[in-house]
């Protein structure tokens, strides 16, 4: 956006927003209402029901006007999309567990074709054993797939991320698909109090709509979209190649997109979100333990009274998962001698979980070797606790001074 | 079915389950029969209970210290023709513990989606659990 | 009415990077006709405009004459499915280099 709007924006207060009192889901469906997309498709699955009931309510109420596909299964809602963004539309999809394995077809294509399509995951956890409640491991499973992922913490950064997703997915910088993840369960259908923006003051941010500028099913702009590549041997350097390359650096793009369009959000509406990592005093920390999405909440409660008695400890929280916040985390891990950190999901190659996998990768790149251990909790809907986190607290704290186990904590091992 | 509440004036962050409540609300007479309804509650917690029985064939733990009893089933049926107690105890919760006034409740139920009839019902039953819930304090004789 | 060609989508014009969304903008000047081991010869007299083979060409080239289907040579692969599916039997396939 132009200096002079963003001045601008910086002159005004945010305008008075109104105080509701609603579940995740509705709040999602909200921001999604405010971002004002042409087309949404739906198919409705548990954790993430009333998000997409919420949707059609709003559309057959006349507060959103937006047209809505009732598919006949979420392979081909996210089909329907990707024809609705290759036709210039703004969309909108909602999904999670064996309905984001359902899409995992388009899904895949999504990301290659560059179409900035906003996806909300209602996380729920991996359904054999038997599952319908919340965990990371839907959301984890896709995260090799192109598309940037965020995680919420509480039900406000849902309603501000949903709308925020759309500008970060349509610029021109990115132009990649969001998923806005939000833990079910907890904050799916957990009731808070919200601040709702003004229509006037999103348009404002959202700005001029322009979703097909680089690709399109257009009778007045003629192209083959996503022709038969190979790898090799084509006139001139490999195609393929230079493709992988644009979809890399466009989702290394979206790392400095992200802090942008955050750091208008606080401008314009008056609430800031850290968009890649949080720290949570981590001021003379000497370990520190990292948490994803709304278990964070417990985790601050247990820091604090962790400080209260005297450790050192600090809280590393992530909300920009894809691309994984690289740089941002060597900054905090410069300042601590000890890492724990809390997964929600289960990394099967690894035996530890997904994103403490991905960390030891951050970790080589420190310079220096920290000690570090994986906790997994909070599997099919259990809590983990602030009596958890003080058990994370306390066996992170150990590793400065014995060895490191080789095997995950499983948190929720004995309850 | 076990539903969990934080109310409190600075920012709430843990979105766990309850496991060491301050209050417990049972909307059902017979709950307690099979499940262990006091489990966790803090010493010095609060019980709002529905049933039609007096306060001494009501059972309790040694933890609690203040008991609100409505016949809520009763007020229901009476109502609702149904035994649906849910605003009901709200009101009874309200008269027992003071953490929010008739008032407000009556406010927000006003701005939900009741209307018509369902409204009127609704506000009926909030005032009746409200007036109609006897609050107990219990004293317990602490051993010398 | 005749359909009207648009140029096709020029990414420099419009300022569109070529790593970003995979688009093929230049036509390759081969068509399938060129080259074709058999072709399709109609009986005029034996068609009756059906339309079974138009509805069967693989590559659309069947095109409609006042009294006949014919063939479009330049789309044309031979690949001999209107003259199996003909109800008439007025197509035969005879060698291309003949």
């Amino acid at each position: 956006m132009t200096t002079a709007t963003l001045e601008a924006a910086q002159q005004t207060k945010p305008a008075k927003q109104k105080v509701m009192l609603v579940e995740g889901n509705e709040a999602a469906a909200l921001g999604v209402a405010l971002a004002r997309p042409d087309m949404v498709a739906v198919y409705p699955i548990t954790p993430q029901s009333s998000l997409v009931e919420h949707v059609a309510k709003l559309i057959a109420d006349g507060k959103m006007d937006a047209d809505i596909v009732d598919a006949e299964g979420e392979h081909s809602v996210l089909s329907v999309l990707q024809g609705g963004a290759l036709a210039g539309a703004r969309t909108y999809t909602a999904t999670c567990g064996p309905g984001l394995a359902f899409m995992f077809e388009p899904y895949f294509r999504t990301s290659g074709m560059r179409l900035p399509i906003v996806m909300s995951i209602v996380t729920r956890d991996g359904i054999t054993p038997q599952s319908v409640w919340g965990g990371h491991q839907d959301a984890m499973t896709v995260r090799e797939v192109g598309w940037v992922q965020v995680y919420c913490e509480t039900v406000q950064e849902v309603l501000d991320t949903t709308i925020m997703a759309f500008k970060i997915a349509e610029h021109h910088d990115v132009m990649l698909p969001v998923n806005v993840c939000l833990d079910g369960n907890y904050l799916s259908y957990g009731t808070s109090r919200v601040e709702l923006p003004n229509q006037e003051d999103v348009d404002a941010f959202m700005g001029v709509k322009d979703v097909n500028w680089h690709v399109a099913l257009d009778p007045l702009r003629p192209m083959a979209v996503d022709p038969l590549t190979g790898g090799s041997g084509g006139k001139g350097p490999s195609t393929f190649v230079r493709y992988r390359k644009g979809q890399c650096r466009g989702m290394q793009n979206s790392l400095r997109v992200i802090e942008e369009v955050h750091a208008e959000w606080a401008q314009r509406f008056g609430r800031s979100f850290a968009p890649l990592v949080e720290e949570y005093r981590m001021d003379g920390a000497d370990y520190a333990i990292m948490t994803l999405g709304s278990m964070t909440g417990a985790a601050k409660d247990a820091i604090d009274e962790a400080r209260d008695a005297g450790k050192n400890v600090g809280l590393i929280k992530i909300k920009t998962f894809s691309p994984f916040p690289v740089e941002a985390l060597l900054k905090s891990f410069a300042k601590i001698q000890a890492l724990g950190v809390v997964d929600r999901s289960v990394g099967f190659r690894w035996n530890c979980g997904p994103m403490y996998q991905e960390t030891m990768g951050v970790l080589y790149r420190l310079g220096r070797h920290i000690p570090s251990m994986s906790f997994i909790g909070g599997l099919a809907g259990a809590d983990i606790t602030v009596g958890h986190f003080h058990r994370v607290i306390e066996a992170t704290e150990q590793l400065m001074s014995g060895p490191a186990p080789t095997e995950p904590v499983w948190l929720n091992e004995k309850d | 079915m076990v539903s969990f509440l934080r109310c409190s004036d600075r920012e709430i962050r843990q979105l766990t389950n309850i496991y060491t409540p301050d209050c417990l609300i049972c909307v059902d007479p017979t709950l307690a029969r099979s499940v262990d309804i006091f489990s966790g509650l803090k010493p010095g917690g609060t019980l709002v209970q529905a049933t039609n029985k007096p306060l001494a064939e009501v059972a309790l733990s040694p933890n609690v210290a203040t008991v609100g009893l409505c016949d809520a089933i009763g007020i229901a049926l009476d109502i609702f023709r149904k035994p649906i107690t849910n605003t009901l105890m709200l009101g009874a919760f309200a008269r027992t513990t003071g953490v929010v006034s008739l008032e407000a409740l009556k406010r927000s139920l006003e701005d939900s989606d009741f209307r018509d009839a369902g409204l009127k019902q609704n506000l009926l039953a909030l005032e009746r659990g409200y007036h109609e819930t006897t609050v107990h304090t219990i004293e317990r004789r602490v051993a010398a | 009415m005749r359909h009207t060609a648009y140029p096709m989508f020029n990414l420099k014009q419009a300022d569109v990077p070529d790593d970003l969304s995979p688009v093929a903008t230049e036509m390759s000047p081969m068509l399938p006709g060129d080259w074709r081991s058999m072709r399709p010869v109609v009986n005029r007299d034996k068609c009756v405009k059906c339309a079974v083979c138009w509805l069967y060409c693989p590559v659309q080239c069947v095109e409609e004459k006042p009294a006949w289907f014919d063939f479009n040579l330049k789309t044309c692969k031979g690949c001999g499915i209107c003259a199996n599916e003909c109800p008439q039997r007025a197509i035969t396939m005879v060698p291309e280099a003949a």
